[in-house]
């Protein structure tokens, strides 16, 4: 209740939630608003936005509605940030629980992959993943979970160093209880804050990762997506650069909401940072 | 000497670490559909199967995939990073033709979002929860937000195509031969754009820790001591608290290097620079597997090398360091 109230009294949190729920419901409404197929043939091509009031924001290189397209890219984008980053935190609770919870060998081994994985540059290790397993939505999903996961590992490894040793794992220890229910009972729910505010982080990253690989031509391009569609305008650029233009504003309202969101509520759970 | 020593063990440590690298991304890469001789064949326009099992047997294809890897690593150590049927050289060659847009971009990049979030960092922590703050940290979010290829297209759309002050793309101008000081003002030119692009994120990034950092330092007890003793604000700041809160920005050079490298990619795509980012864009559309896994050498090697020099950096502005091994 306490960190709502904080939460709420920071206009840095309160636009980025409004501007969160904005993209959320573009992604719910886009079905009502434009029940036709998004990457289906609307009208004349390159018309600008605001000329036509068929279409708001204008038509594309080949003449599907942009309004349209930026609706469903908000799903798209909200779909594949939201389920790798669920992907990217649960390998990072699970290494970083494992790592933190039993030290030595096992430390050592999983650091060193995670180590590994924060050496190769995340976008090249993409690259493979996607030359390996092909560029549809769940593979493209999947890829940037995998490639997202070693900041997480390290922050839940961190957070279980600090808290192996207190008096209530002794306690549950002394009590009988086997490692898997002190990890995931006692000390996973103590951890799981930080972790938790340091999902928005990966998923605006998670969100800027796969727009960078739709605007390569790497994803899937059978979807409306913002990438995409920026991709496409590339090829007409030099005059019709809306069509380029709106979706990147879109990709970054909603990178920002993300970490607005993120950060106020970091904010209102650790009150005595807040000055930094 | 001890600061050499120590981080000459960071870098042994870390050949372990390229190791598991390459022979994760080796193996995934088995999985992959199609290889070098299929690549081959469809540039030669197609062969008969006799053709293609003499071929790999020529390539070492036809072993078992342990026994590949271990050819692969043999070769390696000679730093022979295989062919690239696609460019019809050695990778090697491939890579290092294309290793110096890349350093270049990188390297400006990296200075500029460093000294700018350095300078903004000071500035925004200099009027806390005042305007330049508040502007300062604002566009900050901002420019953290915006997807970089975005912010590249829309530059060019200004620079190039409006203004027409910047050339679109390229790394130099091929229409004319130039040499000396006119060539390298030429480069430069096509840089500046790419370097923008590439640094805005970073320059985000740095700006927010700069701020965060000497926020910090700026409460610690020798800062009062200095103050005490009478120094004025510049000197307080530049000798005392400046080389404090520079440390959490020069971890983060070695924590970000990877990320830039990734970045290249996309910004080297967007202004058609003919580098490494480039390079491993272009080996995945062209199926090109041998080209990728030199690649991730390269790059993996890249982001040790820097941070080596992140150590020795570090060990040179925080002296604890080198005294505590």
């Amino acid at each position: 209740m306490e960190a709502m109230k904080r939460y709420f009294r920071s206009p840095a949190a309160v636009i980025g939630l409004i501007l969160l729920l904005l993209v959320i419901a573009m992604a719910v409404s886009a079905g009502f608003l434009y029940p036709r197929d998004p990457l289906a043939l609307a009208g004349r091509p390159l018309i600008w936005p605001f000329s036509n009031p068929r279409f708001l924001l204008g038509t594309d290189n080949s003449g599907r509605d942009i309004a349209a397209q930026i609706f469903y890219g908000a799903r798209i984008s909200l779909l594949i940030g939201g389920v790798a980053t669920v992907i990217a935190i649960l390998i990072g609770i699970l290494v970083g629980a494992f790592a933190g919870y039993y030290g030595g060998w096992v430390d050592n081994v999983l650091m060193r992959i995670t180590e590994a994985f924060q050496t190769l540059p995340n976008f090249v290790l993409l690259l493979v993943l996607v030359a390996v397993f092909g560029s549809t939505l769940t593979t493209v999903t999947i890829a940037v979970g995998v490639v997202s996961w070693p900041a997480p590992a390290r922050l839940t490894r961190a957070e279980f160093l600090s808290l192996r040793n207190r008096e209530f794992v002794q306690a549950g220890k002394t009590l009988g209880m086997k490692d898997v229910q002190l990890i995931l009972g006692e000390i996973l729910p103590n951890a799981l804050p930080p972790v938790i505010v340091y999902a928005s982080v990966v998923m605006a990253v998670a969100i800027l990762l796969e727009s960078a690989l739709a605007f390569l031509r790497l994803s899937d391009p059978n979807v409306a997506s913002w990438g995409n569609l920026i991709g496409l305008g590339r090829d007409v650029l030099r005059v019709q650069w809306y069509v380029s233009a709106i979706p990147g504003i879109a990709i970054l309202v909603t990178v920002l909401a993300v970490s607005l969101v993120g950060q106020g509520l970091n904010d209102a759970l650790n009150p005595r940072l807040k000055s930094r | 000497m001890r600061i050499l020593s120590l981080a000459g063990r960071r870098l042994a440590a870390s050949i372990p670490t390229l190791f598991l690298i390459l022979i994760g991304v080796f193996l995934l890469l088995q999985l992959a559909p199609g290889d070098t001789v299929d690549a081959l064949m469809a540039q030669m326009g197609g062969g008969d199967a006799a053709t293609a099992e003499a071929l790999r047997k020529f390539y070492g294809l036809d072993l078992s995939v342990p026994a590949q890897l271990g050819n692969y690593l043999w070769h390696l150590v000679r730093l022979d990073l295989g062919f690239s049927s696609i460019y019809g050289k050695p990778v090697a060659t491939v890579i290092l033709e294309r290793l110096p847009p890349t350093i270049l971009l990188m390297t400006a990049s990296l200075s500029f979002a460093f000294f700018f979030g350095l300078v903004f960092g000071v500035i925004a922590s200099r009027g806390v929860n005042r305007w330049p703050d508040t502007l300062i940290s604002t566009f900050g979010l901002i420019f953290y937000a915006t997807p970089s290829f975005w912010f590249g297209l829309m530059a060019i759309v200004v620079f190039s195509v409006y203004l027409q002050w910047l050339p679109p793309g390229g790394f130099e101008d091929i229409g004319t031969v130039q040499t000396g000081i006119w060539r390298v003002l030429d480069i430069a030119a096509h840089l500046v754009l790419p370097t923008l692009t590439l640094g805005l994120i970073f320059l985000a990034i740095y700006l927010r820790i700069m701020r965060a950092s000497m926020l910090e330092v700026l409460n610690l007890d020798f800062v009062r001591t200095a103050r005490a003793k009478g120094l004025d604000e510049t000197h307080v700041i530049t000798r005392h608290v400046l080389r404090n809160a520079l440390l959490p920005m020069v971890t983060l050079i070695g924590l970000q290097a990877g990320t830039m490298l990734g970045g290249s990619v996309v910004v080297e795509s967007v202004f058609s620079l003919p580098g490494l980012g480039r390079l491993a864009y272009e080996s995945v559309v062209q199926r090109d597997l041998n080209t990728l896994l030199g690649i991730v050498f390269v790059s993996a090697l890249l982001v040790i090398s820097v941070n080596f020099v992140v150590d020795l950096l570090y060990a040179r502005l925080d002296p604890r360091i080198a005294a505590e091994s």
